[in-house]
Parts: C-alpha cells; structure tokens; sequence
C-alpha cells in the first residue's frame, strides 16, 4: 500500500505523542495508578495491554462487516475477554510471581476504556493494516506511560530500577511513592511535565509560522 | 450581588481603607515568630537553624523558579515564601536531614500553592502541605526527636543533619520522645512548667507554649488573624480534654497539657488563622475552629498518632469553602431566608 504509506506513519505516531492515551487523553487510569508502584509491574501491565489491544484490534478490524451495529459493545467485549483470558493464563503460568502482584488487575484490562474505545473510534471504521498501525501505536504510548510512572516510583520509592540497587545501603525511601497518594502525585507531575512540552512545541511552532509569514 | 463561592466579603458600609498590604502582613508574621524561631534555635543547636534555612531555600527558590519573570521581584519581596519556609521549617524535628527540609519547602510551594494558581488560591496551608508530604515520604526521620542541646554544645550539629541528598545517616545523638508521644505510648505526663517555657523536645518552633501565645497575641492586635479561630479551637480543645479528664484522670491529660503539648499552639496561631485557607465569616470562623479542636482531640486520643494538628488543620482547609458557602449574611432586604434558601 504505497500510497497510505504516510497515512499510516501518522496512525502510529500519534498514539505515542499527540494522542498518547495516557498524557493526551487520560485513558486507563485504573490500571495506570494501582500497579506502577515497580517498573517491572509497569512493564508486565503495558505488555499485557499491548498484546490485548493489538490482537483485538485486528480481529475486530476483519469482522466488523458481520458485526451487528446494536450488539456491536458486546462483541467487542467479547473479543476482548478472550485475549485478556489468554493473556491472564499465559502470565500465570510463565511469572506467577508478577501475576500474583498485578491480581485483579489483569481480569480488569477487559474494562480497560482504551482497548473499547480504539474498538469503538478507530478499529470498527478503518481497514485492518490501519487498525493494526493505529493499535501499535496506543499500545506504544500506553507501555511508555505506564513504564515511565513505574520507573519514577520504583527509583524514588525504592532506591532501584527493576530490582537493581541504585543507591546503595544508606538511600531513605520515600515511603509515599510506593503508597497509593503516590501514583496520583507522580501521575499529576508527570501530566504537568508533558502538557508543558507540548505547550512549549506550540509556541515554537506558532513563532516558526509567525516567521515564515515574515520571510515571504 | 451574591457569588456561592465569595474570595472577599463586602460589609455595608461605610468603609475604611486599611493600610494593610501582602507585605505588611508577612512581616506581621515574622516578628511574631520571630522569639519562638529564636527559642527553638538557642534551645535545638545551629542544626536547627541549618533546618530553617534549607526550608526557607526550598520555598523561596521554588516560588523563583515557577513565577513569571515580571512578577517575580514582587512576589519574593512581600515575603510570602519567606513565611511559609519559615512555618514549615518551624514544625519540622531538628535532626532532620537538610535535603528533606529543602524538599519540604519545594513542595510546600510547588504543590502547596503555585500549581493552585498562587498566593491567595491555595485550598491547603502550604506549610502544612509540605509537612503532610513530608511526613508520608519519610515516617522515621520525620518522627525521630533529638533532645535540647543546651547553650553548651550550641555548635554541636546532629551527623543526621548533613546527610548526603537522597540519604539518610544514623540518628547518632540523644533521642527523647515529645510529650505527647510519652502520653500516648507511655501514659507518662511532663511538668506543665517545661512545656509552657518549652523545656521538651519536639519541632523546632512548636515547643516553647509561652513564645508562641506571646506573637499569637501581637499578630491579634495588629488584626494580622481573626482571634476567632485560634480562640475557638483553644477552647474546644480545653472543653474536650476537660471532659476525659473528668471521666478518668488516670488515662487522659488534663485540659492546661492539652492546649501546651504538641504542636496546637503554632497551629493554632499561625496555620489555622492563614486568611487565605480559613472561612472569611465570624461564624464561619467559629465553626472552623471548633472543627479543628474536634479533630485534633479525636485524631490525638483515638487515633494511631499521638499529635493530629497538622491533618485537623488541613480536614478543616478543605470544608472551608463549603463553610463559606453556607455562613454568608443575609442580604439586606432579602428576606429572612438563608441566600441558599433558592427563592430568588
């Protein structure tokens, strides 16, 4: 397909940046707050995720012409159920250990409002080469976010990054970063941090224009 | 006429303008801290200084860093920082390493009061915003008490102190607990006399019970705080206290060791009166105060710590715009209904 070709850039890159499903369009909170408090959770939730959103995408991408548009919800849900029931087995019989700290929040990916909503907005109207470009994209973006918030609170709650020792014997942890209140203080700054930047790209890009405007 | 959520009370008139400027009052504030700060300097050693000044640092570069670049000779200059460094510097214990009182005062601003929109936005207290931050991210050192000094080894500082940022060093000299926690844990009381002059060990400013009242009192007079609020949560806590002493004086404290221990005095002269955190009504006054004194006792007899000033003060932040909202006079000539009786 040469010509979607930059078409199908955009889809991808806009789930990391523009559109990232956590810093632009705060989805999937739940998950994203109750098990970042290690990068190693963060990174076992995001594949979890990643998988599930990618697989689903694509099926409901091939079926949506024997989709009923009434029981449309449903069946997505269905699909989904299905991927995160694999996913959950699979985790568990490869890392017990990370399944049983991420608990009921493996079963909860099904009620995750991205997967539904990329179902929903995107993979239910587009070709499948899209739906699977636009899916990547997301699950990018969400990974990123989840391995970012998990990354902070580990090293500043634990003095380590996936389980390797920072600081040494005398680093004070800072108890509130592996507690609930946390997640939301982390989260909150690094919301801050990336509306900032992209506020930041604006006025470049507005200053640019202003520029060129100038120039010709 | 009427806003449900009002950031200045209009009286009828006639009016007087008051000289009192942002400024004016900060300096208010810091003359009345100013014997308490002294005390629990000359009482806790030049590492209780280094405390003060590492959390003055924190607010104050804080607030330089996050203001526009037009505002920010104003804004440092009326001294706001200055005085919530300085408060939350004056409820930190005097061990507590420097990096941590420096985090404290750029979280007190940061998360107290820039990112509410600034002096005058803020819901929280900052100082106390800090303290709660700082009490979640480090329990220990934030409740590990060093004893007084004494004018003898005034140079002496704790190893504690100079920890290295993002460490902590062994707490090397004497621990004592403060009278509350000897309370609490070991149902031992401390002689009135010492916690009047402030003789315990504690925060760095909250100890010496006289200092305090006696800028609690300058700050009345000079219409700095609505005495309402420090009165009303004194005496509650009082009539409170009373109470359970009467029921059994073997188990809880007398009414005089309530208002003196722990951290209620600074509290209540100097946090819970901040104009910008606390209802603008004289019966809101009245009400918040009370709420404070409630929950302070509630939070010390009940509770799992033995001193819940700061979380009493902070609960009651957050009811103020409701208290606000429901304690407005009735409009002249409106009827003799309440402005939210919804019959406009």
């Amino acid at each position: 397909m040469p010509k979607s070709q930059p078409d199908a850039y955009q889809e991808f890159i806009k789930g990391l940046w523009r559109e990232n499903p956590v810093f632009a369009q705060v989805l999937g909170m739940c998950p994203m707050l109750a098990v970042t408090n290690s990068a190693v959770n963060g990174l076992a939730m995001g594949a979890a995720t990643f998988f599930v959103l990618v697989a689903s995408s694509l099926l409901v991408a091939t079926l949506k012409q024997w989709i009923p548009r009434q029981v449309r919800i449903s069946s997505y849900i269905i699909i989904i159920a299905t991927f995160v029931t694999v996913t959950d087995y699979t985790l568990q019989a490869l890392v017990p250990a990370i399944h049983k700290e991420l608990g009921a929040f493996i079963p909860l990916i099904v009620a995750n409002c991205l997967i539904l909503g990329r179902q929903e907005a995107f993979a239910s109207r587009q070709p499948v080469g899209l739906a699977l470009v636009d899916a990547l994209g997301m699950a990018t973006g969400f990974l990123f976010a989840l391995l970012a918030l998990g990354s902070v609170r580990e090293i500043l709650g634990e003095g380590a990054l996936f389980g390797v020792d920072l600081f040494g014997p005398n680093f004070e942890p800072w108890v509130i970063m592996v507690l609930p209140p946390g997640g939301f203080l982390t989260l909150g700054l690094l919301l801050l941090f990336f509306s900032w930047l992209a506020e930041r790209r604006q006025k470049l890009a507005e200053r640019l224009a202003e520029m060129e405007v100038e120039g010709s | 006429m009427k806003h449900r959520d009002p950031k200045l009370l209009v009286q009828p008139g006639p009016l007087l303008k008051q000289p009192l400027t942002t400024s004016m009052a900060m300096r208010d504030v810091l003359i009345a801290l100013a014997p308490a700060t002294l005390a629990g300097i000359w009482m806790f050693g030049l590492g209780a200084l280094l405390v003060l000044l590492a959390s003055i640092a924190g607010a104050m570069l804080t607030e330089w860093t996050f203001l526009p670049e037009d505002k920010r000779r104003d804004q440092l200059a009326n001294g706001s920082a200055l005085v919530t460094g300085l408060l939350l510097g004056l409820t930190l214990p005097p061990a507590l390493p420097l990096w941590m009182a420096f985090l404290g005062g750029t979280v007190s601003i940061g998360l107290g009061k820039i990112i509410w929109g600034g002096l005058g936005y803020n819901l929280f207290n900052p100082a106390l915003v800090g303290r709660a931050f700082l009490l979640a991210a480090f329990p220990v050192a934030m409740t590990t008490w060093s004893a007084q000094t004494g004018s003898t080894d005034f140079f002496q500082v704790a190893a504690s102190n100079l920890a290295a940022p993002l460490m902590h060093l062994d707490y090397d000299g004497v621990t004592s607990a403060t009278p509350l926690g000897l309370m609490k844990f070991q149902q031992q009381s401390t002689a009135l006399w010492d916690l009047v002059i402030g003789k315990t060990s504690g925060c760095i400013g909250e100890t010496s019970g006289l200092l305090l009242i006696l800028g609690g009192l300058y700050l009345a007079f000079r219409r700095d705080l609505d005495w309402r609020i420090p009165v009303s949560i004194l005496i509650t806590v009082a009539a409170f206290a009373s109470l359970l002493f009467l029921i059994d004086p073997d188990r809880y404290p007398g009414p005089l060791f309530s208002v003196f221990s722990g951290g209620l005095l600074i509290g209540a002269f100097y946090m819970a009166s901040d104009p910008v955190t606390s209802p603008l009504t004289p019966k809101g006054a009245w009400i918040f105060g009370i709420g404070i004194g409630l929950l302070v006792m509630l939070i010390r007899v009940f509770g799992g710590f033995p001193e819940g000033v700061m979380y009493a003060i902070l609960l009651m932040n957050a009811a103020t715009p409701l208290i606000d909202r429901y304690t407005q006079p009735r409009v002249f000539g409106k009827g003799l209904k309440s402005p939210q009786g919804g019959h406009q």
